[in-house]
């Protein structure tokens, strides 16, 4: 079971923001022994082949076919239906249709495109398949349930719906159809985000925020905080008070690339060079947001406990920069040998 | 201090009324001499014409409103009737003008004469985009209402479809370039002659509301 403490807000941590206060003591967890982890494989259940493609795809297919949800119009007519509907609705409009869970300004579609369909975009036709899974990082067998839970405390910085709420029940129902026709345990191409390359220069902060005004500043504001249409957020707020918070897996700046480069400028998907990516999201996930709700006692101890080199808590961007680069180098050095299997964007850290 | 918030308060009320009252500068009535009335084809309201392709104006914000003025008048967007009348009209006209419309209501949408099923297409990809051609939802970038987002995102619920029609054609033939880095090129060059109709028509139906249910 999952220990319920992990799903509390700390008291102390609260809504406060971080202050990076701490920047003097990170220096010293750059060593990589004090908790940064590596990025673990994928929660691939044991007893099914990873590589078996999936019996949708077109019978000769030299290239895995990409698996395609079923569309909008064949949800059913009937009560499962208006389940599937009503998950929809709340992925989509979180904001309106789960309001009491939601301690932001997000809504889930703003970081799963197309109402959760697009690939590369953390699809939830591809999540669906591949839980229940052990995660190293919790050391145990997680749901999508979990997985759920951990969206709305750190993307929604909110709070956990109960597995029995009907909201849960909801949200299941529409990733489980989407997942219509796609084979259990399958790693399916477009799962999670995209992996984008080390960039050939250190990401850089003065280029990123070059990147950002020119790119980006239009539709989220000179100020990262988004922009409103009578009273509701038209274009997302990507740091701040009603961003997500410092728990988030697109507060990774690895992360964040991979998203920013499939996806961002938003209808222009894929025109950025990694390089861009990597610099804006830097630049993006430097600003302050909503503490990390797993904060205890300092944020050093936090950074320490839950995050690694790809993350920007408790840690300059200029440290942060150069630790990719001496990971970058370390795996340039691993990639000698015959490429394990990559694994996409997937962050199986608690952190969601 | 009670006097004080009650004396500006009915200096704001007074404010209020007397701008809603307040005659529309010569601009939009009588023109400048060189330039035309803004009236004469886009109406006192900015209700604009359908048959004759000229957009409503209702509603747009102040500052796409000047930008797009600014751009006829450089070359950067260009049009027969619009880039003489935007060189005749000083910075002034620009601006009153600009606030004029933008302080009108937003314009009733005639009945829609276009079939059922080619507003359900236009609707489909107004809501939902095309993601399988790249094409993004339009409410994305002009809000889930169709009303825009200022400043940099126009209403287009309720503009006429002979205008949208045309717009859309412009950026994908690549005759109107003056689109913030090219957002609008790309949305254009996905859509085909079918898409770009269907969705034209579509919010020609949008007419006269805040909300999809109001
Ligand atoms: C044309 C408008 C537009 C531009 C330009 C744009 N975005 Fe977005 N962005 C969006 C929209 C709309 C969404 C939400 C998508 C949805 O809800 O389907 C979004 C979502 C995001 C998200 C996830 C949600 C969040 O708030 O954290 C990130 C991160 C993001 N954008 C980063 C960027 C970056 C970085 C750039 C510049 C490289 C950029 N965007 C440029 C419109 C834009
Ligand atoms: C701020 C952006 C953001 C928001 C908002 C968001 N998510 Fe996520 N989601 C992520 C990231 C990042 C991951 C981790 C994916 C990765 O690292 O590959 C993720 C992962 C997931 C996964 C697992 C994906 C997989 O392939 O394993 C599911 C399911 C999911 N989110 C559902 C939701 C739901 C439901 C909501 C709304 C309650 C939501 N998300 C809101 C960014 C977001």
């Amino acid at each position: 079971m999952q220990s319920p403490n992990i799903w509390q807000r700390s008291e102390t941590g609260g809504r406060k923001m971080n202050k990076f206060a701490g920047y003097a003591l990170c220096v010293l967890a750059l060593g990589g022994m004090l908790g940064c982890d590596k990025q673990p494989p994928p929660p691939v259940p044991a007893d099914v082949a990873p590589a078996a493609p999936p019996p949708v795809a077109a019978p000769a297919a030299a290239a895995p076919t990409r698996f395609t949800p079923p569309a909008e119009s064949e949800i059913p007519q009937n009560e499962y239906g208006e389940m599937v509907l009503l998950g929809k609705n709340i992925f989509v409009n979180t904001q309106q249709h789960a309001k009491a869970y939601v301690g932001n300004g997000m809504n889930c579609a703003n970081c799963h495109l197309d109402n959760g369909r697009k690939a590369d975009s953390a699809p939830l036709w591809a999540a669906y398949v591949l839980y229940p899974a052990y995660r190293q990082k919790t050391r145990q067998v997680d749901t999508i349930q979990s997985r759920i839970q951990g969206c709305f405390l750190y993307s929604m910085n909110g709070k956990a719906p109960a597995l029995d709420s009907k909201e849960m029940t909801a949200l299941v129902t529409y990733h489980y159809w989407l997942a219509k026709g796609a084979p259990t345990g399958v790693k399916l191409p477009g799962q999670g985000y995209l992996k984008v390359a080390k960039p050939a220069l250190t990401p850089d902060m003065a280029r990123g925020r070059g990147v950002y005004e020119n790119n980006c500043a239009i539709c989220h504001g000179a100020n990262g905080e988004g922009i409103k249409a009578r009273d509701e957020y038209a274009f997302p707020p990507l740091w701040g008070k009603d961003s997500f918070n410092w728990g988030a897996g697109m507060h990774r700046v690895d992360t964040a690339a991979g998203f920013i480069q499939a996806n961002m400028p938003y209808g222009l998907g894929g025109t950025l060079s990694d390089q861009e990516a990597w610099d804006v999201a830097l630049f993006m996930n430097s600003h302050e947001r909503p503490q990390d709700p797993r904060f205890k006692a300092s944020v050093a101890q936090t950074r320490d406990t839950h995050h690694d080199e790809n993350c920007l808590y408790g840690r300059t961007p200029e440290a942060l920069a150069a630790s990719i680069e001496r990971t970058a180098e370390a795996a340039d050095k691993a990639a000698a040998k015959p490429a394990t299997e990559q694994v996409e964007g997937y962050s199986p850290a608690l952190s969601h | 201090m009670r006097s004080f918030v009650s004396h500006t308060f009915t200096a704001v009320v007074v404010m209020a009324a007397s701008s809603a009252a307040a005659a529309p500068p010569s601009i939009i009535t009588q023109g400048n001499g060189a330039a035309l009335a803004c009236a004469s084809c886009h109406g006192v309201d900015g209700a604009g014409n359908a048959p004759s392709g000229f957009p409503a104006l209702a509603q747009l914000p102040p500052a796409y409103f000047a930008k797009q003025i600014a751009d006829f008048k450089a070359g950067t967007r260009t049009h027969p009737v619009m880039t003489p009348i935007a060189q005749a009209m000083s910075v002034e006209d620009a601006e009153s003008s600009a606030r004029h419309y933008a302080s009108q209501p937003h314009p009733k949408a005639g009945a829609s004469t276009a079939d059922p099923a080619v507003i359900a297409r236009g609707r489909n990809l107004a809501i939902n985009g095309a993601w399988g051609r790249q094409v993004p939802p339009c409410f994305k970038c002009h809000a889930a209402d169709g009303l825009g987002v200022a400043p940099a995102f126009p209403p287009i619920a309720g503009q006429h479809a002979t205008y949208t029609v045309s717009q859309l054609q412009a950026w994908k033939t690549g005759a109107r370039t003056n689109d913030p880095q090219t957002l609008m090129k790309v949305v254009a060059e996905n859509l085909s002659e079918e898409d770009i109709h269907a969705v034209a028509e579509y919010l020609a139906t949008l007419g006269n509301r805040g909300k999809e249910n109001e």
